[in-house]
């Protein structure tokens, strides 16, 4: 094999490896004393400032000096708070106007959903373990009876609340032109509201729960055509087993499928109804032109009279 | 006077949300009086002044020129409904930690509960089996208020009184929504709730509820007071006696409703008229079949082999 002569020989070529080594390691050393701090003090001016940061300007797309732009920016580039416009009539904050009662639903809805997927962790909804499930959370669970308590109690409050905002709202006149339609989708909430406290008063498996339901669903046997005690039901051929009561509680009697489909309407079915009628209902609200008042009152001699 | 039996129906921990429900009711009744009246006085006002009405900003609260007629929602609506939130969330978080839910025993489909009462929002449609059939308290009942409720907007043609308060503007849809709620769906609740006792007997409140009280009460039938024996007569004598209330109800309604709301009968079409006339008159029945069955213990007004009213 020939010698090779090259500067990077055999031996050269390792030896100036080695060199420009140390030499990279001492300069990466240095840089570490000099650029390093020099970083550190730079990262330290910019957490002075948090929202420069990229991680913070990413999330809030505005800025947060207190101008107006900001203000509106503030309510109409969030997701959540986008439902609002971003200016309103300086009365329409009054609370004596609008009671807050729909909104109060809203929260409440929000509250019973939070307690009611924490309520579902412990509970099965089965004959055998139902009332059990609400005795172990009554008292072992951490929280469990505040939890249960919480859930009842907001879900009253809703009925209430829901009933208020009804009453309201027809005392404001606000069904009105251009807000027929959205009164409608109003009064569907306000079943679905009831149906979905109803359907949970059977969860707990006791007698309340048991004869409250029972007292409810035997109103179904009455109902005209279709059920085996309402008029003209037997002339259709309904009985005990293939009428709408027997559909309601999947059997003749209030027992395990009863439960179980009153747990899963309860649960998913009623809810995802509800918030598809409540994302409908708070999108009309803005179109039909947002909240109805307080508007100037109209006097009788100003009304015009629609050609007929 | 018995304070034990008044005080456990009134503690009861379901019946607390109807206790509440009372106060609240008056106080948002006196709310919205209190704004109905100031605008009313405000339209009298401007009504009787042309020119005051040209340049009024035509509500009842201050307003100067050189106010802003906007304000922004951050924060000045966001901070109430923050306030809200929070308020309501003390206040379910106070309700739960000094009131229990209530749990009775197990389930047990042979052990009755007496009385068997619905959920308290629903005591009214229960109160309404004493005077009806299941099929209409139950189910044709629900059936009409929630059809009754949604055909409002289309059949109330009275362009007045939308986005503020009024009594003056709108007597008739007022008095007619407050009859609805107030008397015919919350104190049928209340009575539901606070009145019935075992077997759904009338026990005035702070009277023992006595399990083995009987009552001897000869419910009649009006066409046995009339001494018609037929099916066949019993079934036309009840469709004669239900299609006159609803004829005669009819006109009087018709008298009064022409006169004392002349525009807004012109301006309804036939159909809206129609419909405005059946819910009410079906709304009206409903005190005068239970009058009938409490002063006079009558059960059934018609009588068929299919169905009984």
């Amino acid at each position: 094999m020939p010698e090779e002569k090259t500067p990077n020989g055999k031996n050269g070529k390792s030896a100036g490896l080695v060199e420009r080594l140390k030499a990279g390691v001492k300069e990466d050393l240095e840089s570490l004393k000099t650029d390093l701090p020099a970083k550190a003090k730079e990262q330290v001016e910019i957490l002075k400032k948090p929202t420069k940061t990229q991680v913070y300007t990413s999330i809030f797309r505005h800025k947060h000096d207190d101008t107006p732009r900001n203000r509106a920016l503030g309510v109409l580039s969030n997701v959540f708070l986008h439902l609002h416009p971003a200016k309103i009539n300086r009365d329409a904050v009054r609370y004596s106007y609008t009671w807050g009662m729909g909104g109060i639903t809203f929260y409440l809805f929000i509250v019973l959903t939070l307690t009611g997927v924490m309520l579902m962790f412990y509970y099965h909804p089965s004959k055998v373990q139902a009332f059990r499930d609400v005795l172990y959370l009554e008292h072992d669970v951490p929280f469990g009876k505040l939890l249960r308590n919480m859930h009842r109690w907001a879900a009253h409050l809703m009925v209430i609340a829901v009933e208020l905002h009804m009453f309201r709202v027809f005392l404001t006149g606000s069904y009105k032109k251009p807000r027929e339609f959205n009164w409608n989708v109003g009064v569907i909430l306000l079943v679905l509201t009831l149906l979905l406290s109803f359907t949970g008063y059977l969860l707990p498996d006791d007698q309340l729960g048991f004869w409250a339901v029972t007292v409810g669903t035997n109103m179904a046997r009455a109902t005209p055509l279709l059920g085996h005690e309402g008029p003209f039901g037997q002339q259709l051929g309904m009985t005990p087993y293939n009428d709408v009561r027997f559909g309601l509680l999947g059997g003749s009697i209030v027992d395990a499928n009863a439960l179980l489909r009153s747990y899963i309407w309860h649960c998913i079915g009623i809810p995802i109804i509800a918030s598809i009628f409540m994302v409908l209902h708070f999108w009309r609200v803005r179109k039909d032109g947002g909240i109805s008042g307080p508007a100037p009152v109209v006097l009788d001699s100003e009304v015009k009279e629609a050609k007929k | 006077m018995d304070w034990k039996q008044l005080w456990e129906i009134l503690s009861a921990p379901d019946n607390v949300p109807i206790i509440a429900m009372i106060p609240l009711l008056a106080f948002y009744i006196y709310l919205a009086w209190k704004q109905a009246h100031a605008n009313d006085v405000l339209i009298e006002q401007l009504a009787g002044d042309a020119a005051l009405a040209k340049t009024h900003h035509r509500k009842a609260w201050p307003f100067k020129a050189g106010w802003a007629k906007e304000v922004h929602v951050w924060p000045f609506l966001l901070r109430i409904e923050f306030l809200a939130a929070i308020i309501v969330t003390i206040i379910l978080m106070v309700w739960s930690i000094t009131l229990n839910a209530p749990l009775e025993e197990p389930a047990n489909p042979n052990l009755t509960m007496n009385p068997a009462k619905a959920p308290w929002y629903f005591l009214g449609l229960q109160e309404m089996l004493v005077y009806f059939d299941p099929w209409i308290a139950g189910v044709v009942m629900p059936t009409l208020i929630i059809f009754g409720l949604m055909v409002i907007p289309y059949i109330d043609t009275n362009p007045l009184g939308a986005g503020y308060y009024t009594w003056k503007q709108r007597k008739f849809a007022i008095g007619t929504f407050l009859f609805g709620f107030i008397i015919l769906w919350v104190s049928m609740i209340f009575i539901g709730t606070f009145i019935r006792g075992p077997g759904w007997q009338w026990f005035w409140p702070g009277q023992t509820w006595d399990h083995n009280r009987l009552i001897y009460e000869v419910n009649r039938d009006l066409p046995d007071i009339f001494g018609i024996t037929s099916n066949l007569g019993k079934g036309i004598f009840g469709a004669v006696v239900v299609g006159g209330f609803f004829a005669i109800g009819g006109m009087l309604v018709h008298a009064f409703f022409r006169r004392h709301n002349a525009r807004d009968f012109k301006r309804m079409s036939l159909l809206q008229y129609s419909i405005m006339m059946t819910f009410f008159l079906t709304m009206l029945g409903l005190p005068i079949k239970m009058l009938l069955r409490l002063l006079f213990h009558i059960k059934y007004v018609w009588i068929t082999p299919w169905f009984n009213v």
